[in-house]
């Protein structure tokens, strides 16, 4: 990893706000898609492909490159982003999300879409094959890392918590969960009224840390404690780490932040213009009527 | 007659045959190697050998993980739950993508040791056939179990399911036999009626050819170690050949081996057809003779199937 100077974490905050940009310009343009979750997790893609993971862009298929899997796969379109401003494939694909022969499917195909490593979409199921992945890297001796984001809606799964156990019992040091602890899910977020809403899970430090995880909290969209929380992930020994995220679901446009509605609403040629103004990117709205 | 070794026994011993050869090889269990017969990897070869608990779920996750670093995982645990418990993660990290996964189904069909309903598995074909991308094997004999899972590391590069039974019952091929994916095997020429089997139910259909012959009547055997992808032309020879066709299969006849032969058949060549097998029902626990007689998949079943349709 490089050293994050002032002037780095600048630009990874500026990659970010225009990868938010893009993710609701293409929602916009398939006419479907989440844009909640995708928001939620964008700081932290940036930060993952931008300045963390051991990468190539032009061999997405690398075999030492450190692995990540979207276990929450409903956030799919910002990581579609997040590979294309990285370079694995075009711009002007992401206007192909959800159409037909698309390499952008709703959600991670991973013989489609150069630079998935797994398929996901299925809640719950992304934890188990990053922990597949880490067994794999110790016998074969390689020193590349797995990183996995989970959702906290998909925390309601039994099998996270079969991979929790077994992960721990398997000591997977290069094993690094991140949760986006946004406390909103499709029908069901904190302070909901009505005692029949299940909120997501409450007290997750506690619970995977009785996992025998070791676990950082962070705020999920601070990039520079993001950043030192994976370093300490990665010199931890003996143990995965979790590193739970707290974030805000929508984050970075004022009018969807913890607005459970839209988990998956499509932004109005309107919204869309004031959602780019907030993020300072008006600019791809021009563009993005021709294309990129 | 020479010693059958029970089907489990030589799909331990097959691993560990493999994974000599293999460094790409290994197990997950899922707390059953000792019933399952991957202890006998357990016991040779630990370090490829990996404990995932009561947890089919994860088991299918992590079996994924490792086929996408080029290990050939083998998952191992009952049929009832691999074709069960764990649906959804096979057909998502392991079917779609198209890895090379071999999950593998222990204890299949009704004879499971006295376990009944909950351990019997008598859905798996159905379920397996009816995924993308999904191999589907049932041998018949001890033999068999070790040739397929030959085939299933080298000739394939893709998902799989293969179907054991639990207790010894008799051998049919010997070294020299050939196993193909996707390919049946005529084990018996007549032109009377076609009897066509798989797994174990192969062997019952052999007796009940010689049940037959003792009453003149000359029965075709085809068996059907691969129900996906399947071979439609072995199918349709045998109905050309004989007129009338009867299925046998230690497992459902809906949507199994006799499924399966009357789309078949239904399409390219419609013919008279009984399917041999469970009849939409849930089981019980008992010893095999007992089941197999009370839920009607003894080679004196298949035999009079065959005959109900000469009437």
């Amino acid at each position: 990893m490089k050293p994050l100077t002032p002037q780095r974490l600048q630009e990874l905050k500026e990659i970010a706000a225009r990868v938010r940009a893009r993710v609701l310009l293409a929602v916009h343009h398939a006419g479907a898609g989440h844009v909640g979750g995708p928001l939620s997790c964008a700081d932290m893609l940036v930060a993952l492909y931008f300045h963390i993971l051991n990468i190539d862009p032009d061999r997405p298929n690398w075999e030492d490159r450190d692995r990540f899997i979207l276990s929450k796969g409903h956030s799919t379109i910002a990581l579609y982003t997040v590979l294309a401003e990285r370079g694995y494939f075009p711009l002007e694909e992401l206007f192909t999300f959800d159409a037909i022969d698309s390499r952008m499917q709703g959600h991670p195909d991973m013989t489609k879409t150069p630079g998935i490593d797994m398929s996901s979409g299925s809640l719950g199921q992304g934890l188990s094959p990053g922990l597949g992945m880490a067994l794999g890297a110790r016998l074969l001796g390689k020193s590349f890392r797995t990183y996995v984001i989970l959702g906290d809606g998909e925390s309601q799964e039994g099998q996270v918590w079969e991979a929790a156990f077994v992960a721990a019992r398997y000591r997977l040091d290069n094993l690094t969960a991140i949760l986006d602890y946004n406390g909103l899910q499709q029908y069901g977020w904190r302070n909901a009224p009505g005692e029949h809403m299940l909120t997501p899970i409450e007290n997750p430090a506690q619970k995977w840390q009785a996992f025998g995880w070791h676990v950082i909290e962070t705020d999920g969209h601070d990039m520079a404690a993001f950043i030192a929380a994976v370093e300490e992930a990665k010199s931890t020994h003996g143990k995965p780490t979790i590193i739970i995220a707290h974030t805000v679901k929508g984050r970075g446009v004022s009018f969807m932040e913890d607005q459970y509605e839209w988990h998956a609403r499509v932004p109005t040629q309107e919204e869309l213009s004031v959602a780019l103004a907030e993020l300072g990117q008006s600019d791809l709205l021009a563009v993005s009527q021709g294309g990129n | 007659m020479t010693t059958t070794k029970a089907q489990r026994v030589v799909f331990g011993e097959t691993l560990v045959e493999l994974i000599d050869q293999n460094p790409r090889v290994l197990v997950l269990d899922g707390d059953l190697a000792n019933s399952t017969r991957a202890d006998i990897v357990a016991n040779a070869r630990p370090e490829r050998f990996f404990e995932m608990g009561i947890a089919e779920q994860n088991m299918a996750g992590v079996a994924a993980g490792l086929a996408t670093l080029g290990f050939i995982p083998f998952i191992s645990t009952f049929a009832a739950f691999s074709a069960k418990r764990d649906l959804d993660q096979i057909r998502v990290v392991i079917a779609q993508p198209g890895l090379h996964v071999i999950i593998t189904g222990a204890y299949s069909g009704i004879l499971t040791g006295k376990t009944g309903k909950t351990h019997q598995s008598v859905e798996d074909i159905t379920i397996f056939r009816a995924m993308p991308n999904m191999t589907v094997i049932a041998p018949a004999d001890d033999v068999e179990v070790r040739k397929a899972m030959y085939a299933l590391v080298y000739d394939l590069d893709g998902p799989a399911y293969l179907r054991l039974t639990r207790d010894p019952y008799k051998t049919i091929f010997d070294d020299s036999y050939r196993f193909q994916i996707g390919k049946g095997v005529v084990l018996a020429d007549g032109e009377d009626v076609a009897l066509i089997g798989t797994g174990e139910q192969t062997v019952r259909c052999l007796e009940a050819a010689d049940l037959l012959a003792a009453e003149g009547i000359h029965a075709y055997v085809l068996h059907l170690p691969t129900i996906k992808p399947l071979d439609e032309q072995a199918i349709i020879y045998a109905a050309q050949r004989t007129g009338r066709v009867v299925t046998a299969e230690d497992h459902t006849i809906l949507g199994g081996l006799g499924g399966a032969v009357a789309e078949t058949l239904g399409e390219h060549y419609p013919t008279p057809m009984k399917r041999v097998g469970w009849r939409d029902v849930y089981g019980e626990s008992a010893d095999n003779n007992a089941l197999l007689e009370k839920y009607g998949l003894t080679p004196r079943h298949i035999a009079e199937a065959a005959k109900a349709l000469m009437r």
